[in-house]
């Protein structure tokens, strides 16, 4: 039998671990909330700019960004993945990379090589044996699309030089506070969201020239996806610490309970073998 | 019930403008432009300036700087860097800003980067200012 000091100490450190969760959850709840409002704020201008990209991807246009363009063979891909920073999130980042590696896998196949830039400690430390080629880490929890510029630009600049062939987007996406899902969608060649109708024939007029104009709305487009990825990966990334921290602290609480019950146990055991070895003690001198 | 057509205003930090309105005056980067329904395709980018839009309740208007729109026959989207409900314009916000961005310019090389950045800064500042005198004045 366990001595009841060792079981006091036991409850008092899982006492102490419980204190910590409860804090965390707490301060993730109260993140969550800001990342929420952020995430939901910048919604609307990815939105629509998806529609207007979707739009220029279906009419006739005399000037086609090279983004615009299918390529036939695939010799390498790109891929950026946005993880968190920090880890305590439960199993957000490795289902997300569960992911990732999963698709990796499916490129090998054809032998297509894979070049990947990441945002996040996390996935920074899990892809760096693939070779990693550009990162942005320590964004915190109100990233600027200035902080995420340099690393975008390493992966266009990949493209447009042909380097590689196709550009991936890997993100959780949120769909409530309990559900949080990995997402892979492709960002080059720009795929249209919705075909609307049949492929259009006009163009647009343009001012000023086509060519500044859409230059300015790509770089924007992608800049808006890989922010709003961010943006909600941090929302998602509170959320599933928060819900991580919940069901610890409910742990801790019932860990707590069994080994106080194991402790009162031992408590009356030794109280009853005591009684029991005075009684016999007794009996023994009467 | 006049012919309508479906705009929206955003901005990357939020949505401004959602709804049906009967002409539109935007300040393109290459003059202003008078948008009605059943406008042909158009994209253009933005520079700071004023943004009229007549709704069945009435005229309204915005402060935009920066950014593109995208004209459909049936819609007409604004993608803002910058945007500013015309109640929430401030005069004096708007002169520090052109103080800073013209201090910042002072003895700089217009070969320099930032050069472009900060006279787009101070060019949206001084259009703030316009559009505030301008409204003052109707006003009064």
């Amino acid at each position: 039998m366990a001595g009841l000091k060792e079981i006091r100490s036991q409850i008092g450190s899982i006492q102490n671990t419980k204190k910590i969760t409860k804090a965390m959850e707490m301060v993730a709840a109260s993140k969550m909330r800001r990342a929420r409002e952020r995430m939901d704020a910048s919604r609307p201008y990815a939105d629509k700019m998806r529609q207007v990209v979707s739009h220029m991807a279906l009419g006739k246009l005399e000037y086609k960004h090279s983004f615009v363009k299918k390529r036939e063979t695939v010799k390498r891909v790109g891929y950026i993945v946005i993880s968190s920073d920090r880890g305590l999130c439960g199993g957000l980042n490795t289902n997300l990379f569960k992911k990732t590696f999963q698709d990796i896998a499916d490129w090998k196949e054809q032998n297509v090589e894979v070049d990947i830039a990441v945002f996040g400690s996390k996935a920074l430390s899990t892809f760096r044996r693939f070779g990693v080629v550009a990162e942005a880490t320590g964004l915190g929890d109100k990233p600027g699309v200035s902080d995420m510029v340099g690393t975008i630009k390493v992966m266009l600049d990949a493209y447009e030089e042909g380097r590689i062939d196709r550009l991936f987007l890997v993100e959780n996406e949120f769909v409530n506070s309990m559900t949080q899902t990995p997402r892979v969608t492709q960002m080059i060649p720009i795929v249209a969201a919705e075909m609307e109708e049949i492929e259009y024939h006009w163009d647009y007029i343009y001012e000023p020239e086509s060519k500044e104009v859409i230059d300015v709305l790509m770089d924007r487009y992608i800049e808006s996806l890989v922010y709003q990825g961010v943006v909600e990966n941090i929302a998602c990334e509170m959320s599933a610490r928060m819900v991580a921290m919940k069901s610890a602290t409910d742990n801790a609480g019932d860990m707590i309970d069994k080994l106080k019950l194991k402790y009162n146990k031992a408590r009356q055991a030794a109280i009853t073998q005591e009684i029991s070895e005075i009684v016999s003690g007794a009996a023994a001198v009467a | 019930m006049a012919t309508t057509m479906q705009l929206d205003v955003v901005s990357a930090e939020e949505s401004l403008f959602s709804g049906a309105v009967q002409e539109l005056i935007a300040p393109g980067s290459m003059g202003d432009l008078g948008i009605m329904p059943r406008h042909s395709q158009l994209i253009t980018t933005l520079k700071a300036g004023e943004l009229k839009y007549k709704t069945d309740d009435g005229e309204v208007s915005l402060f935009v700087a920066g950014g593109v729109m995208e004209v459909q026959p049936s819609m007409v989207t604004i993608l803002a860097d910058t945007a500013v409900r015309s109640e929430d314009l401030d005069e004096q916000t708007a002169k520090d800003a052109q103080k800073r961005a013209e201090n910042a310019l002072e003895g700089k090389d217009p070969e320099d980067l930032d050069y472009e950045a900060i006279k787009a800064e101070l060019d949206a500042a001084k259009a703030q200012i316009e559009m505030i005198h301008r409204i003052g004045n109707t006003l009064r």
